[in-house]
């Protein structure tokens, strides 16, 4: 029974990770209509950001703060210098262009890092376990569930409750309309795009003590993001949030039953609710 | 305040408005009709930004907009009432006219609840929950928080129900009473000649008749050339 609770936990703390993730390809893909292929590549630069700041300084929280502000400004550059020269053109060069843009970080971090991944410790605080009865945890596991939880409903504060939050749903619908309030809808993108990979690097940052950094978790880390984007319904900030902990928990609880099945089931699993809900669960046509 | 010289719009390749001129001055309401693809809302797209022209100046209050983005030609006060209302259907009406709201407006979002008291019941109901009269009224009270200088209104009347466009007539003079000009796109003639001050009528890409209400009153011969039905 314990091990299942681990499992659980496990696959809670996944799914937090990759929600971090999915929620920013989601709502990115909302608002500038557009799938954003570099997006992997913020969480990898997130990671290894991490890496440098613990490196030199040898303080995690340090990082938590800084690299995903860094991979978020990196992202505003990149839309406003670059992204927004291809809005009027086909999806084809959107696409195009920003898995050139991963493409170029994934090998500017082989540059910078080489090709073996790095490992970052367990700040000294959250080293350990908490022991209940004969069950035991990681306390860093914990932390992550929690913290992420915490962004979570900060998050859905700032798109349920705040102008911003409203601009972001109501460009969703019609950014033509926002522009006609006189919203300088290219100024909404540059920020929403640039949240996204904020989010997306303090999943880099968050993962790195639990799998290193290495050059090739942003191509991989993409795949889940579509998977849970694609079960949740794009743009939907409800639907990221179930489709993560959903994948989470799948290959979590997946890799203590049946291995060599984990893969099967999170595609399966994916496959399912295209069949039941083409938009996905939270998703609207 | 408004005035559009010679402009020339384009969808792609099809050539749209062929030279249209007009002017709203100070306090005026001004229609603009004709039949259905003469290039009504064509023109005010153009005068929003929306459809760039490709030739002719707009400028208004002085300062030429003919480059401007769509939101900066907005946030000079000119608001569009669209034709499709386009309200936010997944906002609450409150966090539709919130998004809209502008400080320097003289309508609060407390004032347009006054004008529209439905809206008021309806606060928290999402934009799609709303019968096609309520959101006529939503995108009127979303221009008038917005701070217009210039109302630019594309046909609010249809579709709607006789009592509705009693009632929108009746708020459209208020707006008008209170000295901002007004353009309105109209199929209803009833409606524009019991607001309006003077009238344009658009005809293929351009404007074959223009006219203050006496004159249009008493000009027979244009209401049935370019407005009646064609029975043929």
């Amino acid at each position: 029974m314990t091990l299942y609770l681990f499992q659980v936990l496990n696959g809670l703390g996944l799914g937090m990770i990759y929600f971090l993730i999915a929620v920013g390809l989601s709502i990115i893909f909302g608002l500038l209509n557009f799938v954003n292929f570099a997006h992997g590549a913020f969480f990898l630069l997130g990671s290894y950001f991490c890496y440098q700041v613990v490196a030199l300084t040898g303080n995690f929280w340090l990082s938590l703060l800084i690299a995903p502000v860094i991979v978020g400004a990196i992202a505003w550059f990149a839309e406003s210098n670059l992204l927004n020269r291809v809005y009027n053109l086909p999806h084809a060069f959107q696409i195009l262009i920003t898995l050139g843009m991963a493409l170029v970080i994934q090998e500017s971090a082989i540059m910078v890092w080489g090709t073996v991944g790095k490992n970052i410790a367990v700040p000294d605080l959250l080293q350990g376990i908490v022991q209940m009865g004969d069950f035991a945890y990681p306390i860093y596991r914990l932390f992550v569930i929690s913290f992420s939880a915490v962004i979570a409903l900060l998050l859905w504060l700032l798109l349920e409750r705040t102008r911003f939050g409203a601009l972001v749903r109501a460009g969703s619908e019609n950014t033509e309309m926002v522009s006609l309030l006189g919203v300088n809808i290219f100024k909404l993108f540059s920020i929403t795009f640039g949240l996204g990979a904020t989010l997306a690097g303090l999943a880099g940052v968050l993962a790195a003590p639990l799998r290193g950094a290495d050059p090739f978790m942003g191509a991989e880390i993409l795949g889940i993001a579509f998977v849970v984007v694609v079960i949740g319904g794009m743009g939907s900030f409800t639907g990221a949030l179930v489709g993560g902990l959903l994948v989470g928990l799948v290959q979590s609880i997946m890799s203590s039953l049946w291995p060599p099945g984990v893969h099967l089931m999170i595609y399966g699993s994916m496959a399912l609710v295209i069949l039941i809900r083409p938009y996905g669960l939270f998703g609207r046509a | 305040m408004l005035e559009v010289s010679d402009i020339h719009s384009f969808y792609d390749k099809s050539h749209v408005l062929m030279g249209v001129s007009l002017e709203v001055r100070d306090g005026e309401l001004v229609t603009l009709l004709g039949r259905n693809g003469a290039g009504k809302t064509t023109t005010l797209k153009s005068i929003m930004g929306v459809v760039p022209p490709r030739s002719g100046r707009i400028s208004f209050a002085g300062t030429e907009m003919t480059k401007m983005k769509s939101f900066q030609i907005a946030r000079r006060g000119l608001c569009l009432v669209p034709e499709q209302r386009d309200i936010f259907s997944i906002l609450t009406v409150e966090e539709n006219l919130q998004i809209a709201k502008n400080k320097n407006s003289p309508w609060g979002i407390p004032d347009v609840y006054k004008l529209f008291p439905k809206l008021n019941e309806r606060r928290q109901n999402p934009g799609n929950n709303l019968s096609g009269g309520e959101q006529q009224m939503l995108a009127i009270a979303r221009a008038l928080v917005n701070g217009p200088k210039l109302l630019i209104l594309d046909e609010p009347t249809e579709g709607l129900a006789p009592v509705i466009v009693q009632e929108i007539v009746a708020i459209l003079k208020d707006i008008k009473n209170t000295g901002i000009p007004v353009l309105l796109v109209e199929q209803n003639i009833n409606v524009c000649e019991k607001l309006a001050d003077r009238h344009y009528v658009l005809e293929q890409g351009r404007v074959v008749y223009s006219g203050t209400q006496e004159e249009f009153a008493a000009n027979k011969a244009v209401k049935d050339r370019y407005l009646a039905l064609q029975t043929n």
